[in-house]
């Protein structure tokens, strides 16, 4: 009698009717989530694709090859990641300072502080978007790198309020009174103590700053057409104007980032860390 | 006031927004002493011991060391060395660092440090550990790194704030023990904060008993245990039994000072309410008209009783305390 390990049937009766019907429901499940991602992975490494086919006739780099001789879509992939990088660097500036006196002063009001920062995210960001637009044509910003930049600074303000003002907090106090105890003034005990210490949390936030940076798409788009052309604001017009296999290549290279991101997180940074990170308090 | 204390505090007065706090501060130690602040929490033993430290700013008054008027110096130009009762090593720096760190911001050269780590390390008996990781490390351990990183930059004064205080009971009193051998060798003056009574009586040159943000007495532990200045002190320091007379005012006896014989025709009759066996020794409870008095004998003699006897009770050495909690006689 020949054992055919894919019989559904022989599945069936070896894990029961309920656990059957539940591994079905995953599979169903995993299927429609994963699905459009696998198979836009798999146009991405396709040379030849004709639809009926469920794999490609051909595999091959052409369409990365194609996606990189374009000026415009390789000048966008530079912009993002330039302004992916300026955003979480100024964001560090302003934030980190910020978030060390609100983790060690008690001044009145800190807590409605903490809380207005989480008022950016409460609200469909569109209209958030629409009023700076206004205010950014009086102001002479629509259009202007400067402009952009506030935009994609808004969008990470909460995160890197928020988590570095709780990695601070969970920096003992003691600790950094041990150091200007031993002799270390304020400055020095901030860079050499309290630093890294919090520093898992502040580069978490970081992360998905840069990140979020790379995603910004609304507002971009509105304040930064037609002079400042991010990937995302290019990939309205890419999924139009160009074939599906060069749009996967596109949607790719702005996946890679957060999927690399990811990789490094789970390595080396645990989950209490971002847990930790939202404590209100 | 002595001319050559090592650390004297004048009137000191340091209060918290609440209204806590410590008022009047008047302390001096010699050079090598151990001076204990003891009392619970709350009484502004560690108050003070931070304003030494320079992390609490004092309203009023004078503090000095070696004749220097430290009190409104920051904490990192104080010649203090504090340790906590934790989070003391820096966890993301190995062993040597954490004691390098002070040595290098005094620009100690590196050869140096090196030959003052090893020393110290051998001292503490903690020879070995430099790559170690605080979080490789038990508490004890860390305790001691602490300590000893603290003792390289050689303070004037060294400050220890319940340092054991999150010890097993074993480790603590070993560590008691390297702490005062340690002290006495390299003569250093400490200022000690804890609670533990039997602590305080075990390391100190001096005790400072304390009570909501004031002295109640200052002292050698034999005088204090022998002596005790109040009511308060007489019940914080070892144990003590308290027999109220009847002017109002109590009789204080410790327990080793009274004797039990069968029968009746004691200072005090009563009935044996318990017997209990606390290694080399007895501990007896007697229910007397006045209350539980706590007794100590020895084993041979514990047999010659069982609950529900009646005794008689003697007392020994023994104090009063009036209604307001001050010593009588």
């Amino acid at each position: 009698m020949s054992m055919s390990y894919l019989n559904p049937k022989r599945w069936l009766h070896m894990m029961g009717r309920k656990k059957f019907g539940e591994f079905l429901i995953l599979a169903a499940f995993m299927l429609f989530f994963y699905g459009p991602l696998l198979h836009m992975f798999m146009l991405a490494f396709a040379n030849k694709y004709e639809m009926p086919g469920v794999l490609p006739q051909e595999f091959g780099f052409q369409w990365w090859r194609y996606v990189l001789a374009q000026p415009t879509l390789v000048s966008s992939i530079v912009l993002s990641f330039t302004i992916a990088l300026i955003t979480t660097g100024l964001s560090l500036l302003i934030c980190i300072p910020a978030a060390y006196v609100l983790a060690r002063y008690e001044f009145p009001g800190r807590k409605l502080v903490m809380f207005s920062f989480l008022l950016g995210n409460a609200f469909p960001k569109i209209g958030i978007y629409a009023s700076m637009g206004i205010i950014f044509y009086r102001i002479g910003l629509m259009g202007t790198l400067p402009g952009v930049l506030i935009v994609h600074l808004l969008g990470g303000m909460m995160l890197m309020i928020w988590m570095p003002t709780n990695a601070f907090k969970n920096v003992p106090r003691q600790q950094e009174e041990a150091a200007r105890d031993i002799g270390a003034g304020p400055i020095r005990t901030f860079f050499y103590v309290t630093l890294p210490m919090a520093w898992p949390g502040i580069a978490v936030a970081s992360m998905f700053t840069f990140i979020g940076s790379l995603g910004e798409n609304q507002g971009t788009l509105l304040v930064g057409l037609p002079n400042y052309r991010t990937m995302p604001v290019e990939m309205y017009g890419v999924i139009l104007d160009y074939p599906a296999t060069a749009g996967a290549v596109f949607a790719l290279i702005l996946l890679i980032p957060n999927i690399l991101l990811l990789f490094l997180m789970r390595k080396y940074v645990g989950p209490e860390t971002l847990s930790k990170g939202f404590k209100m308090g | 006031m002595s001319g050559n204390a090592k650390l004297e505090i004048r009137d000191l007065t340091m209060l918290y927004k609440t209204g806590d706090g410590v008022r009047n501060i008047n302390l001096a130690v010699e050079q090598g002493e151990l001076v204990t602040l003891l009392g619970p929490s709350g009484c502004g033993k560690t108050t003070i011991l931070r304003t030494i430290g320079g992390f609490l700013h004092a309203a009023s008054g004078q503090i000095l060391i070696s004749g220097k008027d430290i009190t409104h110096m920051l904490p990192e130009k104080r010649p203090t060395a504090m340790v906590f009762q934790s989070y003391n090593l820096w966890p993301h720096m190995t062993v040597y660092e954490n004691m390098a760190f002070g040595l290098k911001l005094r620009k100690v050269s590196k050869s140096e440090q090196k030959r003052r780590i090893a020393e110290m390390l051998e001292m503490i008996k903690m020879s070995g550990y430099e790559k170690k990781y605080p979080g490789q490390m038990s508490g004890g351990q860390q305790q001691r790194i602490a300590i000893g990183r603290s003792l390289l930059l050689q303070p004037d004064v060294l400050l220890l704030d319940e340092p054991f205080s999150a010890l097993d009971a074993k480790i603590r009193s070993q560590m008691r023990e390297e702490l005062r051998k340690i002290q006495t060798d390299l003569n250093i003056t400490v200022v000690f904060v804890t609670h533990d009574q039997e602590e305080a009586m075990a390391l100190s040159d001096r005790i400072v008993v304390m009570n909501k943000g004031s002295f109640e007495q200052v002292g050698p532990p034999q005088e204090i245990y022998n002596h005790p200045a109040s009511r308060y002190v007489a019940d914080f320091i070892g144990e003590m039994n308290f027999i109220p007379m009847p002017d109002g005012s109590a009789k204080a006896v410790r327990p080793e000072n009274v004797s039990v014989s069968p029968g009746t025709g004691g200072n005090l009759d009563g009935y044996v309410r318990t017997i209990m066996m606390l290694g080399h020794y007895i501990e007896m409870t007697v229910d007397t008209d006045c209350g539980i008095v706590k007794l100590f004998v020895s084993a041979e003699e514990a047999e010659r009783y069982k609950r529900g006897d009646p005794v008689a009770l003697t007392f020994g050495e023994s104090h009063r305390y009036n209604d307001d909690q001050s010593a009588a006689g």
